[in-house]
């Protein structure tokens, strides 16, 4: 960069003499143009640079001339049929076992919320259990059930049952799984949606009720939709967690995409190849969640801000609008503020 | 039960309300009547209960002692032959349907546009169609000047818009009485006058309102009457040159004494 010193001022010496006192601020200051000052240089920013450059190449190296990683046959099953199985084994578990969770969570948050107080105890109690219990522990707990209740019936308590069966036949692996993995998550989303509820000002219950509207319509149009902001953003996070936790129902034999890739490396030997697979479609799964959850925090962004709009993508890589777009001087600027 | 002496039913009448918060009094046997039609200016110093009395009359506070009509019927409790009992949840939300009320801090719903606000209730509760609602709250609206920020959100108003779309909002459902608990006090100076323009507004066509506020001048214009709390106990009861000018309580003279000097002789 040229050091673009500004001009000597011309009359430096008439400023210095004759208005010493009434120009503003460090009285007989230079008359400056800051256009097109030198940028402040970073050293170790660029070594850092350099750094990373060099790991980078011998990544690629590594994953280019290492045989065992068979980048042929990751070639061949990655759009195989079977681990196509696997993987809407894994999309369904996620959805029932969320929509499961998000259900549950904001039944025991209100319930939790409740003046009962032995319903908030109830509550209070399912969410320390299903916290403290290790999911997998659930997991082989939920598939063993038939250990501890050959069978089980429905039908009036204490009084004729309605219908009764045996507890193997009736909790398959893929109940077992959704029972352990969506009351788990049940847990967890009542604390995130009470948190929400909480987070509402007490001031907008009092007006919508004040208009005659009843709890439950208060509830649903004037504080969920105000608590969705603090719950959307958690749950977004907890939507691919537990895309990446179906992977434990592999333990009790579920064919999920994790068990799948196993169970034809158990038979071919091409271990690192097949999880190498595994770990692509993961990728691929969580990074489009993760798109989905910008959406939709995006919408419930609305009325957050006076200038509430962002472009989607400014929104998915966390920029934030400048000020004033494409404002003059906008020389290359490849400083980001952190 | 009052008011059967000829003239109209009064919109509130209570008798002797009693409120505490575990051990503090808040209210200590208010008695108060405001009559239909009328607006009462409700006076006092921060913590003697104004507030506290308002929120009981839309039963957001439940009384524990006394009673409070509006227009004839008891609000929170229902008279059986076995007793006096408490109303269900949802009878008590019915109750307020006819009863409007306006915070300090508006509490619009910052999810909705200033339309969206306005129709909510008429809608959701009173189940008006939806284009019926929208051209009535377009109207309201229009009545408070926003007619031309229907759809901006709260966040992008001001304060003084805000508190006027409250205003909308709460006339939106056709309210018999409205509460106004100290509308102008969370406002910057410049905006008070514009929301009290609206209210003045809409004492002049007749709605009944109880209003909490410091605004004396808005009192000494607007009110039919004004009365002054201290210590959870109306102390005085009147017309506004009685009570702001003549006060026969020192407890008054001494509060007034603050605002009068604060603020300059009524405008106009
Ligand atoms: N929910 C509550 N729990 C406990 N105490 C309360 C509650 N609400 C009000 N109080 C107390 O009751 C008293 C009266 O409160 P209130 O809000 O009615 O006063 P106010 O006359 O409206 O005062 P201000 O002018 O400050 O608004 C105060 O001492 C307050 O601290
Ligand atoms: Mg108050």
């Amino acid at each position: 960069m040229a050091t673009a010193k500004p001009p000597p001022a011309q009359g430096k010496n008439d400023a210095d003499d004759a208005t010493e006192n009434s120009q503003a601020p460090g009285g007989g200051a230079d008359v400056v143009d800051v256009a097109g000052a030198a940028p402040v240089r970073h050293p170790l920013r660029w070594l850092a640079v350099a750094v990373l450059a060099v790991l980078f190449a011998q990544l690629v190296h590594f994953l280019t001339t290492n045989d065992n990683f068979e980048w042929d046959v990751v070639g061949s099953y990655f759009n195989a049929e079977i681990i196509g199985r696997g993987i809407a084994t894994t999309l369904e578990l996620t959805l029932v076992a969320m929509a499961i969770g998000i259900f549950g969570g904001v039944l025991i948050a209100v319930g939790r919320m409740s003046e009962n107080r032995v319903l908030s105890a109830v509550c209070g109690a399912y969410v320390w259990f299903f916290r403290g219990v290790p999911v997998l522990v659930q997991l082989v707990l939920w598939y063993n059930m038939s250990a501890l209740l050959p069978r089980v019936s429905f039908g009036i308590p204490f009084g004729p049952e309605l219908v009764s069966g045996q507890t193997n036949e009736l909790i398959t692996p893929f109940l077992a799984a959704i029972l352990g993995l969506g009351l788990n998550e049940a847990a967890y989303m009542a604390e995130i949606v009470r948190g929400g509820l909480l987070g509402v000002d007490p001031g907008q219950t009092e007006a919508a009720s004040a208009l005659g509207m009843g709890p439950a319509r208060v509830l649903r149009r004037v504080v969920l939709p105000q608590a969705m902001r603090f719950i959307v953003p958690p749950t977004g996070s907890q939507v691919i967690n537990m895309l990446k936790a179906t992977s434990l129902v592999s333990v009790i034999a579920l064919s999920d995409l994790l068990y799948t890739v196993q169970s034809i490396y158990n038979r071919t030997f091409e271990t690192i190849p097949l999880l190498i697979v595994a770990c692509l479609w993961y990728l691929v799964m969580t990074t489009v969640l993760y798109i989905g959850q910008s959406y939709i925090e995006h919408h419930y962004a609305r009325g957050a801000d006076r200038n509430a709009k962002q472009s989607f993508w400014d929104f998915a890589f966390f920029r934030r609008r400048p000020a004033h777009a494409g404002a003059a001087g906008a020389a290359t600027t490849t400083e980001e503020d952190k | 039960m009052t008011g059967h002496d000829g003239t109209q039913t009064p919109m509130v009448v209570a008798h002797q309300v009693r409120k505490h918060f575990g051990q503090l009094e808040v209210l200590k046997a208010v008695d108060l009547t405001v009559g239909t039609g009328e607006v009462v200016v409700l006076l006092g110093p921060s913590g003697s209960g104004k507030s506290t009395f308002l929120r009981c009359i839309n039963r957001l506070e439940r009384l524990d002692g006394g009673s409070i009509h509006v227009q004839d019927e008891l609000i929170g409790f229902r008279r059986t032959p076995a007793g006096i009992r408490h109303l269900k949840p949802r009878e008590v939300t019915r109750q307020r349907r006819d009863i409007g009320m306006v915070f300090q801090h508006f509490n619009l719903f910052p999810h909705l546009t200033a339309l969206a606000n306005v129709i909510e209730a008429p809608t959701g509760v009173l189940r008006e169609p939806k284009n019926e609602a929208r051209a009535r709250a377009l109207e309201l609206l229009e009545r408070v000047g926003l007619a031309d920020k229907a759809d901006a959100y709260p966040r992008q108003l001001s304060g003084g818009q805000q508190q006027r779309v409250a205003i909308a909002r709460a006339l939106a459902m056709r309210p018999k009485l409205m509460l106004f608990d100290e509308p102008t006090s969370a406002l910057d100076p410049e905006l008070v006058g514009e929301v009290l323009a609206t209210m003045r507004d809409l004492a002049r066509d007749g709605l009944t309102m109880l209003v909490v506020t410091h605004e004396v001048n808005f009192a000494r214009e607007v009110a039919d009457r004004v009365v002054f709390m201290d210590g959870g106990r109306v102390l005085e009861n009147g017309s506004p040159q009685d009570v702001l000018d003549n006060p026969a309580h020192p407890r008054t003279r001494s509060f007034l004494s603050r605002f009068l000097t604060a603020s300059p002789a009524p405008e106009r």
